[in-house]
């Protein structure tokens, strides 16, 4: 896991070994996660033909977008070995002062910018109290989580934001697409390979990841520790913040209870997605794979005859067998990875 | 709670924990209380020294919290309308009695450095299984300890999970908090039960006597005096305090920590069911998604009690003042028409301050003891503290 903190791929060829057998895990990681769900997909189609419609895959998209969209921003977060919990509340307020904008006829883009912006400011409180006070972000977060959703309930009180209240372009956007493939989709695939180009090929993206796998390791190294936390925050409630946009445009409906509990599926399709809670390893891929098969198995189960009840076990199994499957592999590799060290050394000896 | 100073016991606790998730600098990263100490010595005299371990102790947080509690009762006896009437104490207890209940397993389990988040879950399982039990025909007798039985195997899978194949708690009670849930509502679907025996619902909801103290206290007021005397008396006390502080010291010590994290989730698993049992009573509910959400207030009421969540540090004493903290603040501010959003919004701050204002009051009491070692030193004491 180390491996990938290195900053500069330019190393690599010191080590082409090592590196090569984690870079094949942690790309097989992703492979699974991919395999799994074509495999559930194309299962479910042969059960029941009606799956795949068009309108099916639209549907299975649209379901995605926005999941996908804060799961990228908490994986960003993840891999530098913090966690945002607020992410549920700032989508809901987010989602809210959007819909109250256009309620009042603003305009669309300004209400996006709007969300964007106040996630974001919400990024800048967790980041600096998790990057300047130094305290566990789990806590921190948490507490914010309380914070905001209150600052939310007394702001909307008993109001809601329906579909009516907004311009039918706004809602229009949310629904339509270029064929099979929703608009939403398309800007949240967009956002999804900016964020991967950033975390794979900038230095502040590798900064991440050097700090993920040991925050002292990278402060020796010259990272700017707190700065880069901050901006991974600034990243993730920027990201919750389009998404509660683009939940008003696909539900046009919002109340107080808008994103409620929603930081636990988030963290979820997280972990399913091959990033782990201990920082530093990962991808935004998994994660949106991740995001993907967990939604993709809500519109599933509905569709071969199971009932609904049955999701949120299965849920909570496959995240189970996730980390479990993650943990043995790892363990795996580290015993190759020593006995390839063991055999190399040898062969210098001898 | 009077409580010796760890690091009496325990020397080694002042050394960061190996690959803890802090950015500070290792000497940035050891216990409060022990950082505190060095700056104390650097003072001077050890008279001196002595007063103000004294002043340090009166101002630890889990004294503070105590000391708020206290100033929150007295104020609201007597300044807030119909609170001090027996009614209204025992409806603030009996609300507040399923935190306080799994605050006590949750207490040690973070003082361990683990978490369980799967509480809820739990709870909400053991009551939806003793809905469904009881519709069978069962007799409550049987089924109360079915429930608690399978409060303790759901506390072993988590347990053997992060023990066993060394998987981070948080993960772990993530997804199970997931599969419980999830559990509960396949084995009770949007069925409500509501028909247990008269007097187990008494039991749940009645007063002892003529006084405020609800029935169901007593028991909770027992295991808190085994949970006490467990913690802060016992050699199993002070190995959670040494794992949560070093696990790799700890193992070297002789502790079986695997061992001690098994039991310790399981002991929480126990006790969430029993919870859950007393939630479907005292509501006189039993669905699938009782106590939905109560691992929040629960972490929030222990980390609010000074436990510190990376481990090894915190009191039993701490983390009851901070539930009833908490439960008598709600409790106020609804007497006084405060919204109940409103006191969200306390809730997040209180936990913030909480977690806050011990490290900056350490950061300032550090940055006081560096300059006045730096006033008849050479700038090689500053460099050496820095």
């Amino acid at each position: 896991m180390t491996m990938t903190a290195e900053p500069t791929p330019a190393t690599a060829p010191e080590a082409p070994s090592t590196t090569g057998v984690l870079d094949r895990v942690l790309k097989v990681r992703e492979l699974a996660i991919a395999a799994v769900l074509v495999l559930m997909l194309t299962a479910t189609q042969l059960d029941n033909s009606a799956f795949l419609s068009q309108q099916g895959i639209k549907d299975l998209l649209l379901n995605a977008t926005i999941l996908v969209l804060v799961a990228v921003g908490q994986a960003v977060v993840v891999i530098t070995r913090n966690v945002d919990l607020s992410v549920g509340s700032v989508l809901g307020i987010s989602a809210f002062a959007a819909g109250d904008l256009l309620h009042g006829g603003g305009n669309p883009v300004l209400a996006v910018l709007v969300a964007v912006a106040l996630g974001a400011a919400f990024g800048v409180v967790n980041g600096l109290l998790v990057s300047l006070g130094q305290v566990p972000a789990l806590v921190v977060t948490l507490g914010t989580l309380y914070i905001i959703r209150g600052l939310d309930s007394i702001w909307i009180g008993s109001r809601q934001i329906t579909a009516a209240d907004l311009p039918s372009g706004f809602t229009t956007f949310g629904h339509d697409g270029l064929g099979v493939v929703p608009y939403l989709a398309l800007l949240t695939a967009v956002v999804l390979v900016a964020a991967a180009y950033f975390l794979r090929s900038y230095r502040s993206g590798r900064d991440l990841y050097a700090l993920g796998s040991s925050p002292e390791a990278a402060r020796l190294a010259g990272v700017p520790v707190r700065k880069r936390i901050l901006g991974a925050y600034i990243v993730c409630g920027a990201l919750a913040g389009l998404a509660g946009a683009l939940y008003l445009a696909r539900f046009g409906n919002v109340d107080s209870g808008t994103g409620n509990g929603y930081e636990l599926t988030v963290v979820s399709a997280v972990v399913v997605g091959g990033v782990a809670f201990t920082g530093g390893s990962g991808s935004v891929y998994g994660a949106a794979l991740g995001a993907l098969l967990l939604t993709s198995i809500n519109s599933v189960l509905p569709s071969i005859g199971v009932s609904s009840v049955w999701v949120q076990a299965i849920d909570g199994v496959l995240l189970l067998l996730a980390i479990a499957v993650d943990r043995v592999v790892a363990l795996r590799v580290a015993g190759l990875l020593r006995k390839r060290a063991a055999q190399t050394r040898s062969a210098h000896h001898g | 709670m009077a409580e010796t100073p760890r690091e009496k016991a325990l020397p080694a606790s002042g050394t960061g924990k190996p690959g803890g998730g802090d950015a500070e600098p290792a000497s940035l990263g050891a216990a409060g209380r022990g950082a505190a100490g060095r700056g104390a010595a650097v003072r001077g005299p050890a008279g001196r020294g002595a007063a103000l371990g004294w002043a340090r102790d009166a101002l630890r947080w889990d004294t503070v919290v105590g000391a708020l509690l206290v100033v929150l009762l007295l104020c609201s006896f007597s300044m807030v309308d119909n609170f001090g009437n027996a009614l209204n104490l025992s409806f603030l207890i009996g609300n507040t009695l399923p935190i306080a209940l799994i605050a006590l397993p949750m207490t040690m389990l973070v003082v361990s450095g683990e978490i369980d988040l799967s509480v809820g879950s739990t709870a909400g399982l053991s009551g939806a299984v003793m809905g469904h039990l009881w519709n069978q025909g069962m007799a409550i007798e049987t089924i109360i300890p079915l429930c608690v039985l399978l409060g303790l195997a759901c506390g072993l899978v988590n347990g053997l999970l992060v023990t066993r194949l060394g998987l981070p708690s948080l993960a772990v009670t993530i997804g199970t908090l997931a599969a419980y849930r999830g559990i509960a509502q396949i084995v009770l679907g949007s069925n409500s039960v509501t028909d247990f025996p008269q007097q187990y619902l008494n039991f749940a909801s009645d007063r002892i006597g003529g006084t405020f103290i609800p029935q169901a206290a007593v028991p909770w007021a027992v295991l808190l005096v085994i949970a006490v005397v467990v913690l802060h008396a016992t050699p199993v006390g002070r190995s959670l305090f040494a794992v949560g502080a070093s696990q790799e010291a700890a193992r070297f010590a002789g502790i079986r920590v695997k061992r001690l994290k098994l039991s310790m989730f399981m002991a929480t698993g126990t006790i969430s069911a029993l919870t859950g049992v007393f939630w479907a009573l005292h509501y006189a509910s039993a669905r699938y998604d009782n106590a939905t959400g109560l691992e929040l207030s629960v972490i929030a009421a222990v980390l609010l009690g000074g436990i510190d969540f990376d481990g090894g540090k915190g009191t039993l004493g701490g983390a009851v003042a901070g539930v009833f903290l908490l439960g008598a603040l709600q409790n106020v501010m609804s007497l006084v028409n405060v919204s109940a959003q409103s006191q969200t919004v306390v809730t997040g701050v209180l936990l913030v301050i909480s977690v806050l204002a011990p490290r900056v009051a350490r950061q300032v009491g550090r940055a006081r003891a560096r300059r006045k070692a730096a006033g008849p030193q050479p700038p090689a004491a500053l460099a050496a503290t820095t």
